[in-house]
């Protein structure tokens, strides 16, 4: 009876063991690749048509995603906003409401959501697809770098989108909350934008917002990257990495969205 | 697909979000309506600032002429050591009158100046003499409801003195006197 208490038990240590070492070792493989991306950018930059042929598939084909999202996005806020200011007398606030919550979380964080759904999902595919059919080792074998040749275009392209993005996304969002609220409802133009330019600081706000979205750009890229990287050469693991690449990417994304937010409000 | 093409779409790709991000910062955000040209800085001490910060309105009439630059606090005369500056375009008399409003019951503090009747006006690194403090909402209250308290107990006494008086009318004059109370408000 005891006996067979200790070897369930330790099987189960030996489960939560084996489980830490391997994320431990998965953390430090993706660590290694980003470090030997940013070695290898500079000779992938010499041919630069790479990283614009990505930030083609990965920014302009999520254009009309991110753009309708935000639209809506924008019009939800301006119907809710506007429902709950009412109550306290100060609808003209609306503006406000709208544009700060745009420019610091939703923008951001909504977008590299998106971003990792949209793009991080392909970018995983198609690089586990590569090491399936054994392209990677076959450029290894041409001496052609697939860091240089494949992951670093790729990672480039995601940053530079992801803030150009979110800067569309906060900027559709709040045109949209404008027409919910001012021909639709009725708020007065003028109070709108006033109280908006009044209230949102370009520092403090829109510069942090973009902060946010470079982090969160480099963080859903290089996340999916690795699981593209790493994922076992057969059906099943690419479909297994792909999937991982969305759940991982989604929550870092809030929990630096947290951390960041923590280090930028100080009062 | 063509390279041309590609360039061509990445190209309007990043424009459009170079537009949006000017979009933000111009029309969303305080980069038109923050700049003021050349300015001068004067300084005013007050007792009490509230919750004046750096970067508040500076208005006279209503209409901004500057920014809070600064705000320090005097360990000489403890009194809180506020700099502003103005745009050039707004020149004010020596003896101007700075007060700290607050827009609305709960809004934003801000500063603002009541033109005096000198001729002389304030240059750079003057210092505004003439200032009165915050409004805190907390102090009034609390002497508001002190003031009630002393009323009430001298009410008191005045009932205890004459025990046999009328109840109803009693109450009736107890109610005369709070709305007097209010419209007497130490505000």
């Amino acid at each position: 009876m005891t006996s067979t208490l200790l070897i369930s038990m330790a099987r189960l240590l030996r489960g939560i063991g084996c489980r830490m070492i391997e994320r431990t070792w998965r953390l430090g493989a993706g660590a290694r690749l980003f470090f030997l991306t940013l070695i290898y950018s500079g000779e992938s930059f010499r041919r630069f048509h790479l990283t614009l042929r990505e930030i083609y598939f990965t920014g302009v084909m999520s254009l009309l995603i991110i753009i309708v999202s935000a639209f809506f996005v924008g019009m939800v806020l301006g119907l809710q906003g506007y429902n709950t200011l009412q109550k306290y007398g100060s609808s003209e606030a609306i503006g406000v409401l709208v544009a700060l919550s745009l420019v610091r979380e939703l923008g951001p964080v909504v977008t590299a959501l998106l971003f990792a759904g949209r793009a991080g999902t392909a970018i995983t595919a198609e690089i586990g697809l590569m090491k399936t059919t054994e392209q990677l080792s076959a450029m290894e074998m041409m001496a052609v770098n697939p860091i240089a040749r494949v992951i670093a275009p790729r990672f480039w392209a995601g940053v530079i989108s992801m803030p150009i993005l979110a800067a569309l996304f906060s900027m559709v969002g709040v045109l949209g909350g404008y027409l919910v609220a001012v021909p639709l409802i009725g708020v007065d133009d003028g109070a709108f934008w006033s109280q908006m330019q009044a209230n949102v600081d370009v520092r403090d706000d829109i510069i942090n917002g973009v902060i946010k979205s470079v982090v969160f750009g480099v963080a859903c890229t290089m996340i999916a990257l690795f699981e593209g990287f790493d994922a076992p050469p057969t059906a099943e693991g690419v479909s297994h990495a792909t999937t991982r690449t969305v759940v991982i990417s989604s929550l870092t994304v809030l929990g630096l969205d947290f951390v960041l937010t923590s280090f930028m409000i100080t009062v | 697909m063509d390279r041309t093409t590609i360039d061509l779409w990445v190209g309007i790709f990043v424009a459009l979000g170079v537009a949006a991000l000017l979009g933000l910062a111009m029309k969303v955000g305080n980069l038109t309506s923050n700049k003021i040209g050349d300015t001068y800085t004067v300084s005013a001490a007050f007792e009490n600032i509230g919750g004046l910060k750096p970067n508040a309105p500076v208005k006279s009439a209503g209409v901004v002429v500057g920014r809070v630059a600064d705000i320090k606090f005097d360990t000489k005369s403890y009194e809180a050591v506020v700099s502003i500056k103005i745009d050039k375009r707004y020149d004010f008399p020596k003896d101007t009158f700075a007060n700290i409003y607050t827009a609305g019951l709960l809004g934003e503090q801000y500063v603002g100046l009541e033109a005096g009747g000198e001729d002389d006006i304030l240059k750079n690194g003057d210092k505004i003499t003439q200032t009165q403090d915050a409004v805190v909402l907390e102090k009034m209250i609390s002497q508001f409801l002190y003031s009630k308290a002393s009323e009430a107990k001298s009410e008191d006494g005045a009932n205890a003195a004459n025990p046999k008086g009328d109840v109803k009318s009693s109450k009736e004059s107890s109610g005369e006197v709070k709305s007097t109370e209010l419209g007497d408000a130490p505000f």
